[in-house]
């Protein structure tokens, strides 16, 4: 029987820096404060790819190092602890955020350890993410702040675990927007299942005890680091399931978790059927399109299997980094899918070439591209239809009740130009021009 | 270290992105991390790029930073040469490489052995020099290295022509501007014999000797080439930018200087009957924008000369004129001096906020920060430099130079003082009437009388805020039970609007 193919390519690839899970992560977490160590190159990618929240007095701000720091002629000690001062008056957030970048990695400045004597100092917390270029791509930043977070989370207390003994304590962790994560919440309790906490919660002092015997799940499939930090540093027991994106990881995830709680699952399959249904003005739009996932933001896998089950066919999916472990049950869902949905599987390509992936799409004409903005009017402006890959990012897609959300993303490209499309011109530049 | 949430001036290698990506047929290498290729989404989104922009990372991981880039730069370099085939490759480093401190001049010696593009290592310092002096610096290595390798006899075109100097890429309305220039060059009879860098092949580098003189719009970026020009070929250049009436009449003049013909003639009709500016400003409309409070800020050539402008064609009190140009502090304070109560040079937009907050002028003509902050503010704001936005790329002709230019600039002067009269004008008269919607008619009088004073009185708002005031007053009237309308009710609703 086929099954899934793995290749690897150069890494020459356009994404996000991690450093802007700032951005989503200080709207999450409203008593945060995020300071982002770097230079002049990280602000300004910062400044140009947040665009408006930069005007409204925002919870992050940049430590713009000098030639001074990178030449050591300045104390990095006295310098962060003067720019923490300066934070905790005038903002006085319950947590301080240091991001490291690419430069703090190669200057070796020692984060973690100046960190604590800063923090006794100031006396509020200060957690370090090396959320850097160097090691990590977009939606990784966040996995590194999380897994920072997950060491401060409070010890589960022996009371609390005696008195559930029955029920031991369930933590998800990833951090979606607030509404979102009461959906999942409240799917969860129908199904008897009771959540003692999030990781990230909505403000820094209400995070979940973590301890032996606490169950763990992820809502996201790029969040390993902190998945391993639960398991291995605070003792959880992971629950491996398939993400909640579209109706039916939603209810796989929900399954999964059912199975170790002992729960028989109800209701669930006229749930899904329900949602399906009410998609289906979408599905028929999309129904035997071809899809190419160029691959930024980690969410490629879910994404595609989704698509699948969507009647797509996907060619490819590019991924930044593909951890096969944490992933194990989406892939599997994802084979599963492929072959009930009979189609072809696609080829996986981790660390992907774009400039080899523009051949590819050239010769393969996907009916759609999943891709970054750096190649989204470049591709329209030779006929192919795109969608703009960050907005998955930002949009809200997990849950049953969001699924139309995914698809509002997905046929939008497909409406549109359904729209433009007796106008003959949809090809806008030459012929020859279609190479790099 | 420095706090910082936002800053006017990018990185160094922006800049040379810039002067590397505008050429046609040259392909930039970046020596960066992952991420760092953001100048791609900025030109593909703000300036709606249809091609791919030329530009790729070679990119810095873990292994190069415990092994070198050693083979990886050199081989990016050999491979886009021959998947692209580019006359040039630039090699540019970013703050992250420059602290490694890698020999990349060596691989760029060890490449050129092997392929046909010739190559450069841009020479940027990414902790002293910001955007626009390394797109400067860049531009100027880029020439002189075609320059100097090319012996040949110049000779200068028959007919007197120019270069312009500092056409870019994500520039600020720079593509307007340039077709602005040509067709005021055109009309003087002067060829334009190259735009460097805009779409200029690498290959037509050597023609540029054979112009007349040279032209740099804007003082940011092209002044280092026009020197090296000066001092290798003896070519004048005119520095000069022609924005504004006054100062385009005085580019033209020193065109004048240099091609020995009169233009007298040519630079009144333009100013007087061509230009609608000049006529503008000797209009009522304009008489009620005199002595008006205007605050000016942006890189140094749009801050000195819309300084100029707004004081010296339009009578309006420039209260501060400032620009983040720090590096031309001095030329900025030259420039201004006379036409401003005071100048301001900072890279730090709280300053330029603070400097808002205080003066609270009527207008505010700055950046894209300055036109957020007057949101803030409630102060009407025109854009008139980068850092822009998406909306600053307008699709039609818009120049901010040239005779063309003035129109455009008095438009945005006006539109921008006007807005603010009005709001100013709704305050006084009762304010925006969008929160609660009364009826579904725009106006109703059922049950309502308005006597003949309050007619006559409401007769005398200005037209375009007079509907609201209507209804804010019989909003109010009939919030407290009152069936006729009179002067003295129409006072009462101010008042009580104004709380």
């Amino acid at each position: 029987m086929e099954t899934l193919k793995f290749e690897c390519e150069t890494g020459n690839y356009h994404t996000f820096c991690p450093i802007s899970c700032v951005s989503w992560l200080y709207q999450k977490i409203s008593d945060s404060f995020f300071l982002v160590i770097g230079t002049k190159t990280c602000g300004y990618f910062l400044q140009n790819a947040l665009g408006v929240m930069i005007f409204a007095e925002p919870r992050y701000a940049m430590a713009e190092l000098e030639e001074g720091d990178i030449s050591a002629q300045l104390h990095d000690f006295d310098e962060l602890k003067r720019l923490c001062l300066q934070i905790q008056k005038d903002r006085n957030p319950s947590i301080i955020v240091w991001i490291g970048t690419c430069t703090t990695e190669i200057i070796k400045m020692d984060l973690e350890g100046i960190a604590p004597k800063i923090e006794e100092f100031i006396g509020r917390p200060i957690i370090v993410a090396r959320a850097n270029g160097l090691d990590y791509a977009f939606t990784q930043g966040e996995d590194t702040v999380l897994a920072a977070m997950a060491h401060r989370c409070p010890e589960v207390s022996a009371l609390t675990n005696t008195t559930n003994k029955c029920i031991p304590p369930l933590v998800l962790f990833g951090s979606l927007p607030n509404t979102v994560a009461q959906q999942l919440t409240r799917e969860l309790e129908h199904q008897g299942i009771h959540i003692s906490g999030w990781l990230p919660e909505a403000r820094y002092e209400e995070l979940p005890e973590l301890g032996a015997g606490v169950f763990v799940c992820g809502v996201n499939p790029f969040l390993s680091r902190t998945a391993i930090t639960l398991m291995r540093r605070r003792k959880c027991r992971l629950i491996g399931a398939p993400f909640p994106i579209g109706p039916d990881g939603t209810r796989a995830w929900l399954e999964k978790i059912c199975q170790v709680f002992n729960k028989t699952p109800h209701n669930l399959d006229e749930r899904e059927s329900n949602i399906w249904k009410n998609l289906e003005d979408y599905l028929s739009l999309v129904r035997g399109k071809s899809v190419f996932f160029m691959g930024d933001n980690l969410l490629e896998i879910s994404l595609a299997r989704f698509l699948i089950r969507c009647g797509m066919i996907v060619y490819e999916i590019g991924i930044p980094y593909m951890d096969k472990r944490f992933q194990a049950s989406e892939l599997q869902f994802l084979e599963k899918t492929c072959q009930e949905m009979s189609v072809p599987m696609p080829r996986i390509v981790e660390k992907p070439d774009n400039s080899n992936q523009i051949q590819r799409i050239r010769a393969m004409k996907p009916d759609l591209v999943i891709t970054g903005l750096a190649h989204s009017n470049p591709l329209e402006a030779r006929g192919i239809t795109t969608k703009w890959s960050v907005e998955f990012t930002f949009a809200q897609i997990h849950g049953f009740i969001n699924a139309r959300d995914i698809l509002e993303l997905v046929t939008r490209p497909l409406r549109r130009n359904n729209h433009l499309n007796n106008l003959g011109w949809s090809k806008l530049v030459n012929e020859k021009s279609f190479v790099f | 270290m420095k706090l910082a949430y936002w800053m006017y001036a990018g990185p160094a290698h922006i800049g040379t992105l810039r002067v590397g990506s505008s050429f046609k047929n040259v392909h930039a290498i970046m020596h960066a991390p992952l991420g760092d290729d953001y100048f791609n989404v900025m030109r593909s989104m703000l300036e709606r790029e249809r091609d791919f922009t030329p530009v790729t990372a070679s990119i810095v991981d873990r292994h190069v930073l415990t092994r070198g880039s050693k083979e990886k730069v050199f081989e990016n370099i050999i491979c886009k040469d021959q998947q692209e085939k580019p006359d040039f490759i630039l090699l540019t480093p970013t703050c992250t490489s420059s602290i490694l401190q890698e020999d990349l001049n060596n691989f760029v010696e060890r490449a050129t052995r092997q392929t046909d593009s010739n190559i450069l290592l841009a020479d940027v310092n990414h902790y002293r020099i910001n955007e626009f002096q390394a797109a400067d610096r860049t531009l100027e290595q880029i020439i002189a290295f075609y320059l100097d390798r090319t012996a040949e006899k110049i000779e200068k075109t028959e007919k007197p022509s120019a270069n312009i100097l500092g056409i870019f890429t994500l520039g600020f309305h720079h593509q307007h501007d340039c077709r602005e220039i040509y067709r005021l060059l055109t009309d003087l009879g002067i060829q334009i014999n190259q735009i460097i860098p805009e779409g200029c092949f690498i290959t037509d580098l050597k023609k540029i000797p054979e112009a007349w003189f040279n032209i740099v719009p804007y003082r940011e970026i092209g002044l280092m080439t026009a020197l090296y020009l000066e001092k290798k070929y003896n070519m004048p250049y005119i520095s000069t930018t022609p924005m504004g009436l006054v100062e385009t009449a005085s580019w033209i003049r020193e065109i004048s200087k240099i091609v020995d013909k009169n233009y007298e003639e040519y630079i009144d009709k333009q100013t007087r009957f061509i230009s609608q500016a000049a006529w503008f400003s000797r209009s009522i409309d304009c008489q009620n924008l005199t002595g008006k409070k205007a605050l000016v800020f942006g890189d140094a050539t749009h801050g000195a000369y819309m300084t100029k402008i707004l004081a010296r064609e339009m009578g309006i009190n420039v209260c501060c004129a400032g620009t983040y140009c720090k590096n031309d502090g001095d030329w900025f304070r030259e420039q201004v001096q006379g036409f401003c109560d005071q100048v301001l040079i900072t890279e730090d937009h709280t300053q330029v906020s603070n400097m808002i907050a205080e003066i609270e002028p009527a207008a505010i003509f700055g950046t894209q920060m300055e036109r957020h902050v007057g949101k803030r503010l409630d102060i009407p704001c025109g854009v008139i430099s980068a850092p822009i936005h998406i909306q600053n790329f307008p699709l039609s002709y818009r120049p901010f130079l040239g005779y063309e230019g003035t129109n455009q600039i008095a438009d945005l002067v006006y539109n921008s003082f006007t807005l603010g009269m009005e709001d100013h004008l709704l305050e006084i008269f009762g304010g925006h009437d969008v929160k609660t919607v009364i009826t579904k008619n725009l106006s109703t009088d059922e049950n309502l009388v308005w006597n003949r004073e309050a007619e006559n009185e409401l007769q005398k708002i200005p037209g375009f805020v007079r509907n609201r005031i209507k209804r804010s007053t019989e909003k109010f009237a009939r919030s407290k039970k009152i069936k006729e309308i009179t002067v003295e009710v129409m006072y009462a609703a101010k008042e009580a609007l104004s709380d």
